[in-house]
């Protein structure tokens, strides 16, 4: 597809980039954001932002990346004004040591092929849920950089910070996420 | 904890302060630069040694990268196919709010 033709200008372009990336973009405002209305508000603010700024628009990336970045970064706006949640710790999450600094870690099952495990809705929904679960702080770094795609750096960008508080967070989140998917593996309650 | 164990993990947690080795504890500092190959050769060699010698840190990468992996491909086709569709109040509603907004210049 030629991207110039989804630059927003006017009201035919708009309505073709809505309908063609809208979906998408609405996924991600979803997942960022994990409230129907203010994904829809995001969205909205997003194409209007794409429209307003479509001059910005310089077609060095893809129009759609260009308007996912717009989708995150309103997305990222809506969380700052958003009362943050008072839980933003991941106690009891995080790796455990004895006093010898060795790890205690349960006995995992892993034998079955990835593509095998996603085809497994109580396995997905876990997933999607323990993410969810995680604070805000680390569930953000984790979906802009495992599932949106985003390098370190850009999303030390994103989020106006700096790369090494970024990898901390990284690690973090991917860390407990693995903890809260423990009893899919170790056979103990979800 | 059955004292065989408890004499092992004492064990390996001496092996870990020996020149070139890690605790599980450090070894868990690597972790990200690993997966990101960001290690130098000098880390990464300390790091696949502490690997070769520690059973629990080696099932615990096994499971951090399936997790990880589980998470990247959670939201990818076909698990999770983003739907083609956009609910038409949302089209409506961005279309509305676009003609109400001041034209720009060019």
């Amino acid at each position: 597809m030629d991207d110039t033709e989804n630059n927003p200008r006017d009201s035919t372009a708009l309505e073709q980039a809505i309908r063609e990336h809208g979906p998408a973009m609405l996924a991600v405002a979803r997942r960022l954001l994990r409230n129907e209305e203010d994904a829809r508000e995001c969205v909205q603010d997003a194409y209007l932002r794409a429209f307003t700024k479509s001059d910005q628009f310089d077609g060095r990336s893809t129009f759609r990346t260009w308007l996912h970045r717009i989708v995150v970064n309103s997305a990222l706006g809506l969380l700052r004004k958003r009362k943050r949640s008072a839980v933003q710790t991941l106690d009891g999450l995080l790796p455990e040591f004895d006093a010898n600094g060795c790890r205690i870690e349960p006995m995992w099952q892993i034998d079955e092929p990835l593509e095998k495990v996603l085809e497994n809705r109580l396995v997905r929904d876990t997933v999607h849920q323990s993410i969810d679960k995680l604070p805000d702080i680390y569930r953000i770094v984790l979906l802009l950089r495992d599932i949106e795609g985003y390098s370190t750096e850009e999303v030390a960008q994103l989020l106006d910070t700096n790369v090494a508080v970024v990898k901390t967070r990284l690690h973090r989140a991917r860390a407990a996420l693995k903890r809260l998917l423990e009893p899919l593996w170790t056979g103990g309650e979800i | 904890m059955n004292p065989d164990r408890g004499v092992l993990r004492k064990l390996k947690g001496l092996l870990g302060k020996m020149p070139m080795m890690l605790t599980c504890q450090e070894f868990e500092d690597f972790v990200l630069d690993y997966f990101e190959g960001t290690l130098t050769a000098k880390e990464n060699a300390i790091f696949k040694m502490h690997l070769l010698v520690c059973t629990d840190c080696k099932r615990y990468l096994a499971a951090y990268k399936r997790s990880v992996e589980l998470g990247q491909n959670l939201f990818k086709e076909p698990n999770s196919p983003v739907p083609d569709d956009m609910p038409e109040d949302l089209v409506q509603a961005i279309l509305a709010a676009k003609e109400s907004e001041p034209e720009l210049g060019p």
